[in-house]
């Protein structure tokens, strides 16, 4: 009798997710045309917010799907289609097939790099879940107390993008 | 049962690479800020994934913030394309090389 390695509920759901995200993420860099790549970047959020789900990440899962599924890319969607860009690439846009070669590699030994330095790294075992504090509780807490001063800069972060963005809109460059 | 968080890292480490070869290689601007805006979400899966294995909060914490940070430069980065589409006309950035060397 052939015993099949076990496979619990979660790793199959982590490979089918991963899968998505990888496929999605593929169809982002290749497609021709921007508006279909920003489509597909949204499966990939998606896809990447159930990942979160399933390391116990909630609320991050939530406001993956709120602010960057939901808010940064309609604001894409909204200036790709603003832009009005029928064309795809036009003739003689695309980068050269040695450009090419040279990125794909360039990624790749920067992939090389980070797998090596992640495998030198020695992590102590899976601790046990915390009984008590729900997800979204445990993050306010935290954010509330130990990381009270770098959220108050956040939001002056944010003040100063809504200052930025609407400069650099009403403005006419030379 | 529980996914090792080494899983989470090959997914993460791929999705960066990826990102890396969208910027490397296409040539709208547009496609690029996603493919940044793909990178960030990578390492964020990277924090997710050490905040699941460590059952420590603070990866969660750093995520939020990185959503922010993200949330802030493509606001600013959008309406940067849109002023440079304005004068300019274009968003590839073959076309934009006042500041090549």
């Amino acid at each position: 009798m052939i015993r099949f390695p076990i496979v619990g509920g979660m790793e199959i759901l982590f490979f089918i997710l991963a899968g998505v995200a990888l496929v999605s993420g593929v169809l982002v860099v290749f497609q021709r045309h921007p508006l279909r790549s920003a489509l597909w970047l949204i499966v990939n959020f998606f896809a990447v917010a159930g990942l979160y789900l399933l390391a116990h990440a909630e609320f991050i899962a939530a406001i993956q799907i709120i602010v960057y599924a939901g808010a940064i890319m309609v604001l894409f969607l909204f200036v790709i289609m603003l832009l009005n860009l029928r064309l795809p690439e036009a003739v003689g846009k695309f980068p050269h097939i040695g450009q090419k070669i040279l990125g794909i590699a360039l990624a790749g030994f920067t992939a090389l790099i980070l797998i090596y330095g992640f495998s030198l790294a020695k992590l102590p075992p899976a601790k046990e879940a915390a009984p008590g504090l729900g997800n979204t509780e445990a993050i306010a807490k935290s954010l509330f107390t130990d990381y009270l001063l770098p959220f108050e800069v956040t939001s002056v972060l944010l003040l100063v993008a809504i200052v930025g963005a609407v400069v650099l809109a009403k403005t006419r460059l030379k | 049962m529980v996914v090792p968080v080494s899983y989470y890292l090959a997914l993460s480490v791929a999705l960066f690479a990826l990102g890396v070869i969208g910027v490397l290689v296409r040539r709208n601007i547009l496609v690029i800020l996603m493919c940044i805006e793909m990178m960030l979400n990578a390492v964020n899966l990277a924090f997710i994934g050490f905040a699941d294995h460590f059952k420590a909060v603070d990866g969660q914490v750093f995520v939020f913030f990185v959503m922010t940070v993200a949330a802030a430069e493509v606001a600013v980065g959008l309406a940067l394309i849109v002023a440079i589409f304005r004068t300019r006309a274009t968003v590839y950035v073959d076309d934009l090389n006042i500041l090549k060397w």
